[in-house]
C-alpha cells in the first residue's frame, strides 16, 4: 500500500520529490522501531506523517536530520543519493528541523541562537546576523526580538525562533516533531499560518502528528505509520478521518470516554463511541477534596500556587487543563504530601492534611499516582514489593515481611488489572503501560475514598490508555473523587465532569463539561480571558 | 605604617597566577566541564616550566613548555570526561593527583637530595617603579590574556559555540556544532592558561621549584569561578581580592600593632574571605546548563 511517488500532491505544486527515504531501517536492541520505510517530500507540499506513540515517527524524522544512524536504506537529496551522518550534513542539503524538545541555547539571544549552526570560529558579525534574523521573521510574517534572550520567551515564540533557525540556513525542507504538543490552541493556529506561508514560498514540510483534526485541516498528503512501517500514503483530502483513525490504531475503535460526553466537541472524538463500562453522572453528592486557598512558594518571589481553591465531590471526575509549568505539577505535589503550602487548607474527607507527608496523606483515603511513573517505583525491586510498599505494616508477620500474603496480592492484582508480569519480575523492566497499571493497582486496591491522577495516559497505547480511562471512570461509579491532571484535551474532555484551568498558579476558570470546547479552554490556558 | 604602594605591588604579583587559572577554569566551565584537574595542572605547569628553563636557561622556553604542558593535561581531561563519559569530579581528581605525582619523581629523579637549582627567572619590567614594577606575564595577563578571553566568549564564534555546548549540548549538536570537539578545544586552551599561572610560580616568582608550590591555588580558583559566575572579569576581581588579603596579612605580620595574632589565623585569613565572598553571593547561582553532564547523543 505504499505506493509513496505516485500519489498525486495538491494542485499548483510541483510533484517533484524533493527529499526521498528508501527502505529505512533501524532497531534497538530486538525492537524494530524503522522497519523498510519509503517516504517521498514535493515541493511546496505539507506532508503529514501520522502515527501512534511508538509508531517510529520521531526516529524516521531523527534520522533524515543526521541525529540518528539508520541501520540501513538510502536518503535521496534532489534524485542525488546522499549521507545525512550529522545535523550539519543535514543542514548542508538543506534540510532543518524542529525537534520536540527546542535545541534551544536558553542564556542566549535570539539572534546568537540562530547564527549558531553557521558561525565559524572568528568574530561573529553580530550587527549582520541581527539584521537577516529580522529579514527571515519578515518572510513569514512572525514578530520577534533579535535581541530577547530565548529563555525569557513563551513555547510559541520559541517555537518560532526554531523555525527562524531554519529559514536562516535556506532550508527546502522544514521537518517539525509534534509542533503542537506543546502549544496552546492560538499558538497551533499562528503556527500553522506560518507553514502555509513557508509553502508558499516553496519549502517542503514534514510534519509529524498523532492528532488526526490537525492533520486533516494543515496537510496536502498524508503518511501513516504503523509499528515502523508505512500503511498508507494519500491526499489528504481524500482520507476520511474515520478511516485515517483506523489505519493508525490498527482497529476500529478508539477511547473511552463518560457516557455523557460532548461528542462534538472535537472532530476526534467523535470517532468514539461511548462504551458500556461508564456509568450515569450520580447526584452532587459530599466534598471528599477541598483545597481552600492553598499557595505554594517558588524560586524568587513568584508563587508556584497561588490562592487555589477547588473542591471535588463523591462520584465526580475534576479535570485540571493547563500549558504545562502553570503549577499542575506543584498541586499534585502539595496533594501528594511531597510539598507544604505556605497558606491554606487541603482536607480528604474532613481530615485536615495540610503540609502532612505522604504517609498521612494515603491514610486520610487519598490515593495518589503521580505524573513520573519511574519517581513513583523502586525500579529494581519486584512487581509484588512495589505493590505493598506504600503500605507495608498490612503485610507484616512479626518485624518480617510475610512473603505467602505478599505473593498471593500480587497474584491477585496481577489477574485483575491484567498486568503483563510475574511478580518477581523487576519493576524497571515493565513496559510504560505495565508499569502504569502496577500503580493504578497499588493505589486503587486499597480502595482509596479520593484519587489524585496527574497525566495518567502519557506514553501509553492506546490499549493501555483505554484501559487506564475504564479504571478511573470505575472509580468514579463507584464514588470516588478523582481529581484529573492532564495536558490532553481529549483526555480531559471525554472524562471529566468538571474542568478548571490553570494559569500561572492560579485557577483561571471553571468550565461546565458541556460548554468545554478547545477554543474556550485555549483561551483560558493561555491567559487571555476568564 | 602600611605601605599602600608595596600592598598593591604584592598584590597584583600574588594575583597574577589565579588570574591565569581562573581565566582557563572559566573557560573549561562554560563548556560544561568542572576541571578538577586544575591543581594539578598549574603544579605540572609550575615544574615543567622550572625544569626546561633550567636545563636551557631561557625562561621563555620553560613558559613555552607549560603551555604544551597544560594543552596535553586539558586534552587528558578530555579523554577522560568527554570521551570516555567518566564522572568529572573523579577525573579532575585523578588527573590533579597524578600530574602532581609524575612532578614530584620527576623532580626527586632529578634534583633529588641536591642543592636547590635557581634558574635564570623573568626579570620585573619598570622595576624602579612602585606598582608599576611588575613581571611581563602579569601585564600580558591583564592586558592580553583576559581581553581576549572576554571577547572570545562574547563575540566569535568559538566563543558561542563554547557557550552553547556548555548550556545546551543538544542544541548544539543539532547546530552542526561537534560538542566533543568544541569541548576538547576548551579544556586544552584552559589547560595552557592553568599551566601558564603555575609556571609563573617557578619562572618568575620563586626561581626555583619547591614542593607543594602551587599550595591549593587551584582549588581557590574554583570558589573564584563560581563567586564571579563563570565570567572572566569578576574573576579576575575576586583574584585581587584573595590577593589582596593575602598581600595584606603578610604585611600585618610585620607590623607591631597585629604581632598577637597567631600567624596561623592570619594566613588563613585570605582563605576566609574566599568563603566568606562565596557565602554571601552563593544564592540564586545558575549553573551553566549542562555543567557536569557528559553528552551522548540520543
Amino acid at each position: 500500500m505504499s505506493s509513496v511517488s505516485s500519489a498525486p500532491s495538491a494542485p499548483g505544486t510541483a510533484a517533484r520529490p524533493v527529499v526521498e527515504l528508501r527502505d529505512i531501517r533501524k532497531s534497538y536492541g530486538d525492537l524494530l522501531v524503522n522497519d523498510g520505510v519509503d517516504l517521498s517530500l514535493e515541493e511546496g507540499e505539507v506532508h503529514a506523517v501520522l502515527g501512534e506513540n511508538g509508531a517510529g515517527k520521531t526516529t524516521l524524522m531523527r534520522i533524515l536530520y543526521g541525529l540518528t544512524r539508520p541501520d540501513s536504506g538510502e536518503i535521496r537529496v534532489a534524485g542525488e543519493p546522499v549521507t545525512i551522518a550529522t545535523p550539519k550534513d543535514a543542514i548542508a542539503h538543506g534540510i532543518g528541523m524542529v525537534t520536540q524538545h527546542f535545541a534551544l541555547v536558553k542564556p542566549m539571544t535570539v539572534t546568537e541562537n540562530v547564527v549558531l549552526s553557521e558561525i565559524g570560529l572568528g568574530r561573529v558579525n553580530l550587527a549582520t546576523a541581527r539584521r537577516k534574523v529580522l529579514e527571515a521573521a519578515d518572510r513569514i510574517g512572525v514578530a520577534v526580538d533579535p535581541d530577547a534572550r530565548v529563555g525569557s520567551l513563551s513555547i510559541g515564540e520559541q517555537q518560532r525562533v526554531e523555525i527562524l533557525k531554519a529559514l536562516y540556513n535556506d532550508c527546502r525542507v522544514l521537518i517539525l516533531d509534534e509542533p503542537t504538543a506543546v502549544l496552546v490552541p492560538q499558538d497551533v493556529d499562528a503556527l500553522f499560518a506560518t507553514v502555509h506561508r513557508l509553502t508558499e514560498q516553496g519549502m517542503a514540510v514534514l510534519f509529524i502528528s498523532h492528532k488526526l483534526h490537525e492533520v486533516s485541516a494543515n496537510s496536502t498528503r498524508v503518511s501513516v505509520l504503523r509499528r515502523g512501517r508505512i500503511v498508507e500514503t494519500m491526499p489528504t483530502g481524500n482520507a476520511d478521518p474515520r478511516a485515517l483513525a483506523e489505519l493508525m490504531v490498527g482497529r476500529p475503535t478508539l477511547g473511552v470516554r463518560r457516557a455523557d460526553a460532548p461528542v462534538a466537541a472535537d472532530p476526534e472524538l467523535a470517532l468514539a463511541e461511548p462504551t458500556g463500562t461508564t456509568s450515569e453522572p450520580p447526584p452532587a453528592k459530599d466534598v471528599v477534596l477541598q483545597l481552600e486557598e492553598v499557595s505554594l512558594g517558588g524560586s524568587g518571589t513568584r508563587l508556584t500556587l497561588d490562592g487555589v481553591s477547588l473542591s471535588v465531590r463523591s462520584g465526580e471526575i475534576v479535570g485540571v487543563a493547563g500549558v504545562s509549568g502553570n503549577g499542575q505539577r506543584e498541586l499534585v505535589d502539595v496533594l501528594c504530601g511531597m510539598a507544604a503550602p505556605i497558606a491554606g487548607r487541603v482536607t480528604v474527607g474532613g481530615t485536615d492534611i495540610t503540609g502532612r507527608g505522604p504517609r498521612d496523606v494515603m491514610n486520610a483515603g487519598l490515593g495518589r499516582i503521580p505524573e513520573d511513573r519511574h519517581g513513583s517505583v523502586v525500579g529494581e525491586l519486584s512487581v509484588e514489593h512495589n505493590l505493598v510498599i506504600e503500605d507495608l505494616d498490612s503485610y507484616r508477620r512479626g518485624p518480617f515481611l510475610d512473603r505467602r500474603r505478599v505473593r498471593a496480592h500480587a497474584e491477585a492484582l496481577i489477574e485483575r488489572f491484567s498486568i503483563k508480569a510475574k511478580p518477581t519480575d523487576p519493576i524497571g523492566s515493565l513496559s510504560g503501560g505495565n508499569m502504569q497499571k502496577v500503580l493504578l493497582a497499588r493505589v486503587l486496591s486499597r480502595d482509596p475514598r479520593a484519587v489524585v491522577v496527574a497525566q495518567p495516559s502519557r506514553g501509553l497505547d492506546v490499549g493501555a490508555t483505554e484501559f487506564v480511562h475504564r479504571e478511573l471512570l470505575d472509580r468514579r461509579a463507584a464514588g470516588a473523587a478523582v481529581l484529573l491532571v492532564s495536558e490532553d484535551l481529549e483526555e480531559l474532555l471525554a472524562l471529566a465532569d468538571r474542568l478548571v484551568v490553570m494559569f500561572e498558579g492560579r485557577i483561571v476558570g471553571e468550565v461546565p463539561i458541556a460548554e468545554a470546547t478547545p477554543a474556550r479552554l485555549g483561551l483560558l490556558m493561555a491567559g487571555e480571558a476568564a | 605604617m602600611i605601605d599602600i604602594l608595596a600592598l598593591i605591588g604584592a598584590m597584583l604579583v600574588a594575583a597574577t597566577p589565579l588570574i591565569y587559572a581562573a581565566t582557563g577554569e572559566v573557560l573549561t566551565e562554560r563548556a560544561g566541564i568542572l576541571n578538577l584537574g586544575i591543581e594539578g595542572t598549574m603544579y605540572a605547569g609550575a615544574f615543567s616550566g622550572f625544569l626546561v628553563a633550567a636545563k636551557t636557561g631561557s625562561p621563555w622556553l620553560g613558559l613555552a613548555a607549560a603551555l604544551v604542558l597544560g594543552v596535553v593535561a586539558g586534552a587528558l581531561m578530555g579523554l577522560l570526561v568527554v570521551t570516555l563519559g567518566v564522572n568529572q569530579h573523579v577525573a579532575g581528581i585523578g588527573t590533579t593527583l597524578l600530574l602532581i605525582g609524575a612532578s614530584e619523581f620527576t623532580n626527586r629523579l632529578l634534583y633529588g637530595g641536591g642543592a636547590l637549582v635557581q634558574i635564570d627567572k623573568f626579570g620585573l619590567l619598570f622595576p624602579d617603579v612602585p606598582v608599576l614594577g611588575q613581571y611581563v606575564l602579569t601585564y600580558v595577563a591583564l592586558i592580553v590574556v583576559v581581553p581576549f578571553v572576554w571577547w572570545l566568549l562574547r563575540a566569535t564564534g568559538f566563543g558561542l559555540r563554547v557557550r552553547a555546548v556548555g548550556e545546551n549540548p543538544e542544541a548544539a549538536d543539532a547546530a552542526g556544532i561537534s560538542v566533543a570537539r568544541t569541548r576538547y578545544a576548551a579544556l586544552m586552551g584552559g589547560g595552557a592558561l592553568m599551566a601558564a599561572g603555575g609556571a609563573f610560580l617557578t619562572l618568575a616568582v620563586v626561581g626555583t621549584f619547591t614542593l607543594n608550590i602551587s599550595n591549593g591555588r587551584g582549588w581557590v580558583c574554583i570558589a573564584l569561578v563560581i563567586f564571579a559566575r563563570w565570567r572572566v572579569w569578576p574573576a579576575v576581581l575576586g583574584a585581587l581580592l584573595f590577593a589582596g588579603v593575602d598581600a595584606l596579612q603578610l604585611q600585618l605580620v610585620i607590623t607591631p600593632a597585629f604581632s598577637g595574632i597567631p600567624r596561623e589565623l592570619m594566613l588563613a585569613l585570605p582563605y576566609l574571605v574566599v568563603i566568606a565572598a562565596l557565602a554571601a553571593s552563593g544564592r540564586g547561582l545558575v549553573y551553566p546548563g549542562a555543567y557536569l553532564k557528559p553528552y551522548r547523543r540520543a
